[in-house]
């Protein structure tokens, strides 16, 4: 009891001087100041290219003769957009890059969902229905994401002639896909086997069989690993170019190729402009799902690292 | 009487490491087994092998006098309640109970007969709408014990169910499943390594080692006569003290020349001889006035003591050993403290120093 009366009757004489309560902040301090002129740095280095390129698809071609290529447009035009997507020359056909952006969805969309399927079963099937050999016939697969995509490629070329599907639409996304497979199955391996294995027992033992478990289980509880496989499929066969150009067939090219042939086309003058604008149209579509589930990205990737 | 559970002659090998080795068990309708040993000793391989979670390398595993070795754990007639709860965390506490009854295809109102009875029994029905996420680690083991109850199965299985709990809650749903086991006569077979679980439970106790049963008994025999110098040491809390000496002459003669009389002690196989250990439990070691008539005495110097509350516990040397009794609370001892003390052989155990086993 004294003493704590003491205590008290001190406090005030000492508060100026005598430590209390939180530690004091300053926000000026060496480390700080560090972190955030690297932080600013590296924004604007990765910035200004994007900034270019904007300002650039804004402007009409006289004022980009004039060379100020930091300089905002003095007047802002839309045309080299429309252009971009309507009318620029791809090779042969002259309608823009419409038909490329319908192509690439046409590519996406199934190639995704098939991988992303057939991977999370592996990868489900690997750690929970252990089979004799499983663990050799994951080392294959992990051992095909080392082998370099070229020499694949003659290979796979006769294969898919052999199908009677090369030149289409089916050849791309069947050889997305296959491609697709050892990196997904890794992820979703991983991710299947953090989760709690008494979960998959008690679902055994409720008499669950293997594909009630996969839907009704397994697949509630992996939004966040199926968001990571998204992006990473997406964007992967978003961007990809040398299946498409192989694979497609002329009348199916995806857009990097199309936007390829606008931009290295050799006849007339580069129309820097139009160039820009159809590069930004086509990184858009990775942009806007980075943009939209970047927070879920971060959480499946960390969810994914836990258990090898 | 017919047998719920039989076991004969289990092996179960993890590539070349033999995990459990020719086991047999035979558990009667409606007991309480408990397996119990330290992590490792194979006991929740075992209840995964009656589960049929876990292929077995050889022997046969039978549940109401019908061969299940190879069926699927559904037909097995066996309910199973895990240590992590292991609620699907995406469905409600109902959905959860009734997700089993879903699958086999089960009529919509005796889904929701069972699923009711269940939450009685147990006292879930507030929560049944509720996300595992959102309940108590005690109303999860709840609902847990709930979907094996909802299956209507024969034998229970309990793989650790209490040890995610923190210690109040542990023995009150302690006492929880006792009453449940008294209400429901069920087999139940349940794995823990808390010594105090199977105890309290069990009608009778399997202590394992490496994947053996060390002993199969009821806790009363396990507790006073074990069979061998392991499962001695391992049931008991403080452990048993054991003094090692030599038995020669109808006396145990520790190695420092202590000389403790034996005669009263009931051998298994008539007298003993040769080198033995003695086993003494720290409650069996009397002090003061109660030390009086027991065969053996000693003057002791107290060297530490020990205050549990209800009871204290004293450290002190008999025969060049360093020993542990217990005594009530109300004697007044200390450290350095000099007193008498005795026990009497018979309530000890006596093994054989070589093959470990009880004499």
């Amino acid at each position: 009891m004294s003493q704590t009366a003491t205590m008290t009757g001190t406090a005030p004489a000492t508060a100026t001087t005598e430590p209390s309560g939180p530690r004091p902040k300053p926000f000026f301090t060496p480390k700080r100041i560090i972190i955030y002129t690297t932080l600013v740095f590296f924004s604007l280095y990765f910035l200004f290219p994007l900034y270019v390129m904007v300002v650039t698809s804004f402007k009409t071609m006289p004022e980009i003769r004039f060379g100020n290529i930091f300089a905002l447009p003095s007047q802002v035009t839309f045309d080299a957009w429309i252009k971009a997507w309507t009318s620029a020359c791809t090779g042969l056909t002259c309608e823009g890059l419409a038909p490329g952006f319908w192509n690439s969805v046409k590519i996406t969309i199934p190639s995704t969902i098939i991988s992303i399927f057939i991977a999370a079963v592996n990868g489900y099937a690997l750690v929970n229905w252990r089979f004799k050999g499983s663990e050799v016939f994951f080392a294959i697969l992990i051992f095909g994401s080392f082998v370099p995509y070229q020499v694949f490629l003659y290979p796979l070329v006769i294969i898919t002639r052999e199908l009677g599907i090369f030149g289409t639409l089916q050849a791309v996304i069947v050889v997305h896909t296959i491609f697709g497979m050892p990196l997904l199955t890794l992820i979703f391996r991983n991710y299947f086997a953090s989760l709690p294995v008494e979960l998959f027992k008690a679902a055994r033992v409720d008499g669950a069989g293997f594909w009630r478990i996969f839907f009704e289980i397994m697949l509630p509880m992996s939004l966040p690993i199926f968001v990571v496989a998204l992006i990473l499929q997406v964007t992967g066969i978003w961007n990809d170019f040398l299946f498409g150009v192989v694979f497609a067939g002329t009348q199916n090219y995806p857009m990097t190729v199309q936007l390829n042939n606008i931009v290295n086309s050799a006849q007339g003058t580069p129309e820097y402009n139009v160039n820009m604008a159809a590069t930004v149209l086509t990184g858009l579509v990775p942009l806007i799902i980075y943009f939209v589930s970047g927070k879920l990205f971060v959480r499946g990737v960390a969810a994914g690292a836990v258990k090898g | 009487m017919q047998q719920s559970v039989s076991i004969r002659d289990l092996s179960l090998n993890f590539g070349n490491v033999k995990v459990l080795e020719r086991l047999n068990l035979d558990i009667a309708q409606g007991e309480f087994i408990v397996l119990l040993g330290p992590s490792g000793c194979g006991k929740s391989t075992l209840l995964n092998c009656i589960a049929g979670l876990l292929d077995v390398s050889a022997g046969q595993i039978f549940i109401n006098g019908k061969n299940v070795t190879w069926m699927e754990p559904k037909d097995r007639g066996i309910g199973m309640v895990f240590q992590s709860y292991a609620l699907y965390p995406q469905m409600s506490v109902e959905k959860n109970l009734s997700f089993g009854l879903r699958v086999s295809g089960m009529k919509k109102d005796e889904i929701d007969r069972r699923v009711k009875r269940a939450s009685e029994i147990l006292q879930i029905e507030p929560l049944l709408q509720r996300k595992p996420a959102n309940l108590s680690g005690g109303q999860r083991q709840r609902v847990a014990i709930g979907r094996a109850l909802v299956r209507d199965v024969d034998v229970f299985l309990f793989d650790e169910p209490l040890s995610n709990l923190d210690a109040k809650l542990r023995s009150d749903l302690r006492v929880e499943i006792k009453r449940l086991h008294q209400r429901l006569k069920n087999t139940m077979i349940y794995v823990t390594h808390d010594q105090i679980e199977a105890l309290t439970l069990a009608d009778r106790i399997a202590i394992m080692k490496n994947g053996v049963i060390q002993q199969l008994a009821d806790p009363h025999t396990i507790y006073n006569k074990p069979t061998n110098l392991y499962v001695a040491g391992f049931i008991g809390s403080p452990a048993m003290n054991f003094i090692e000496g030599d038995l020669r002459d109808g006396a145990f003669v520790a190695k420092d020349g202590t000389s403790i009389p034996v005669g009263s002690y009931a051998y298994l196989n008539g007298a003993g001889s040769g080198p033995a250990v003695l086993g003494i439990r720290p409650e069996h070691i009397f002090v003061g006035e109660a030390a009086q008539g027991m065969p053996y005495q000693a003057d002791v110097e107290i060297e530490i003591v020990e205050p549990m509350g209800s009871e204290t516990l004293a450290w002190t040397t008999i025969a060049g050993k360093p020993v542990t009794f217990r005594c009530s609370s109300d004697i007044d001892i200390h450290a350095g403290d000099k007193m008498r003390v005795g026990f009497d052989v018979a309530r000890g155990s006596l093994f054989d120093a070589k093959s470990e086993n009880r004499l």
